[in-house]
């Protein structure tokens, strides 16, 4: 009976956007939605730290080399600060990255594609940090406190991350041939991957209905997929590079259709098929575990200075 | 004949630039991600570094020759970097340790090179310095926790002391391009900041429960001068690797 009434409540609070806080009643389900999609969220940002981190050390200029490690910094900044709003649902970031390394939780599939030239640095923070933008600032209204204030700064950065990403294919696209080869190819990698960024369609998305109902989600994917087309496709066409999709085309409503997006391919790389699946969560498990000793020694040599402050 | 003031500069650049690679190389791969963020925001800050003084040695070259020319289009042996930061990420004690040694050095480098009779050394000092404060205070507290933490940190940290430690003479080393800056007041005594260094590096591995090596004179083609350990070819290639195989492209 009494969860019928805080159940009331709570989605009179949502129906009214006054935002949910860590402490107040939430159903155990919208907990659960959160923790998983959060999580998600922030280890999508910690992963994403390696296609680009593959090409720091051999970023081509001093101002691209500081702009790209500022650029993977910021993703690691988000990925803190992610971790710590899930840890206001109540499971610790070591939980989090074990979930993440047995399997049990994800993280963005598109950056389990390679990036195997320069250009990709360019398309990653072009498209992959424009789709983003465009499911972040519809977050920003999300109906978890905590969320949607992460998501208010992290939408800052990524602006800047799309627009230097562009800065990189259009100065490419003014480059030699080699260069603009280079972008163009780029480009075919990542556009549907980017488009895949924002899942299935809605109707076969298992668990929109709720998340839409208590406005975890305030768009459905199509709707944001669409956005993201229609100011993206310009983009492309301003600089020159040519959309891989015979099919595209503009209508009269200012929008553009498109051809469907691959789903076997979609559902295989996040079935763990992808080219890079199992190397990034290596990685990752291989960075924390040599780290092991390192957060072992901060701890041992916390408890000594505790120890004499008490013994002084 | 390249000039005193352009070798100097470079070998400040140099150094800067080739230990910010390393840590870019790190990125991703710290032990925890508030470390992973704070190690990147040393190398952005020796980048910067670099960069200024490569605009400087651009500037002093002249001919219309850019900083990335110099950061990315040298031969091996005109790199005057010092041994110490080519020295490959081995693992987080070594990393640690590296970025000590080097933050003592600069801090006090840095603090005499404020009152530089040249004005654009003396600038670029004054506003390293600041950012070198940070990185020191940083590296020592990790030295303290690593050395005095458990024993298998202490061990490690212990092994890669001594195994730095000869790349260390290199730095206060005086030969006669520095000479002759010290004498027009551009660059300090060498003597001076080594002083210091040793009487820091020891306090703080005292603190740390490290044991400081017997100093052992090594046969060494010093960095500086353009000799180089075996690493600093593989640095070479991957930082060049767009510049060389594009020459005529600019990014
Ligand atoms: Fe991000
Ligand atoms: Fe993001
Ligand atoms: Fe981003």
């Amino acid at each position: 009976m009494e969860n019928a009434k805080n159940l009331e409540e709570f989605q009179a609070k949502i129906d009214a956007e006054i935002k949910i806080e860590p402490k107040d009643w939430m159903p155990e389900e919208y907990r659960q939605h959160l923790i998983r999609q959060m999580s998600q969220h922030a280890h999508s940002e910690v992963i994403g730290m390696q296609p680009e981190g593959n090409w720091i050390t051999r970023s081509p200029s001093l101002r691209a080399r500081k702009i790209l490690m500022a650029k993977v910094q910021d993703e690691g900044g988000h990925g803190l600060y992610l971790y710590c709003a899930t840890e206001t649902l109540g499971v610790s970031r070591e939980q989090l990255i074990k979930w993440l390394h047995e399997g049990k939780a994800k993280y963005a599939s598109v950056f389990n594609y390679p990036s195997p030239t320069w250009a990709d640095m360019g398309a990653i923070g072009w498209l992959v940090d424009g789709a983003a933008i465009v499911n972040q600032v519809s977050l920003q209204r999300t109906s978890y406190g905590p969320y949607s204030r992460a998501m208010v700064r992290i939408c800052k950065e990524e602006s800047f991350h799309q627009r230097q990403g562009y800065e990189v294919m259009a100065s490419l696209m003014e480059g030699t041939s080699e260069q603009k080869k280079m972008a163009q190819e780029a480009f075919e990698r990542w556009w549907w991957p980017s488009l895949m960024m924002f899942g299935p369609h809605d109707g076969d998305s298992p668990r929109s209905s709720n998340a839409m109902k208590w406005k975890i989600k305030r768009e459905t994917n199509d709707d944001l997929r669409q956005q993201f087309i229609d100011k993206t496709i310009p983009q492309a066409e301003l600089i020159g590079l040519k959309i891989p999709d015979a099919n595209y085309k503009l209508l009269e409503n200012g929008s553009y259709e498109t051809s469907d997006i691959d789903w076997e391919e979609f559902w295989n790389v996040i079935k763990g098929n992808g080219p890079c699946n199992t190397q990034r969560i290596k990685h990752h498990a291989a960075a924390h575990d040599n780290g092991q000793w390192v957060r072992e020694a901060a701890i041992a040599y916390n408890e000594k200075k505790e120890q004499k402050l008490k013994s002084a | 004949m390249e000039s005193n003031l352009y070798k100097f500069c470079l070998r400040l650049a140099d150094t800067s630039f080739i230990l910010s690679y390393r840590l870019g190389e790190y990125v991703s791969h710290a032990p925890f991600l508030e470390e992973d963020l704070s190690i990147t925001n040393v190398g952005l800050d020796l980048i910067g570094q670099a960069e200024s003084l490569f605009k400087y040695a651009a500037e002093i070259k002249g001919g219309g020759i850019t900083d990335d020319d110099i950061a990315y289009k040298r031969e091996e042996s005109e790199y005057l970097n010092f041994h110490l930061v080519e020295y490959p990420n081995e693992d987080f004690a070594f990393i640690t340790v590296r970025q000590f040694f080097m933050d003592v050095y600069n801090y006090y480098l840095f603090t005499a090179l404020k009152n530089s009779s040249d004005p654009t050394i003396a600038a670029v000092a004054a506003k390293s310095i600041k950012e070198v404060t940070y990185h020191l205070k940083r590296s020592r507290k990790w030295m303290l926790r690593l050395g005095d933490g458990t024993e298998v940190s202490h061990n490690k940290t212990q092994y890669a002391v001594n195994e730095l430690w000869k790349y260390t003479d290199e730095l206060f080393d005086m030969d006669d391009v520095h000479q002759s800056l010290v004498e027009e007041g551009v660059a300090i005594d060498l003597k001076e900041v080594q002083e210091k260094w040793i009487k820091y590096v020891d306090d703080t591995l005292t603190e740390a429960t490290v044991t400081k090596p017997e100093h052992v004179k090594h046969s060494l083609v010093y960095g500086k001068n353009g000799g180089h350990t075996d690493f600093m070819g593989y640095v070479l290639t991957d930082l060049q690797y767009l510049t060389n195989r594009y020459p005529d492209a600019t990014w």
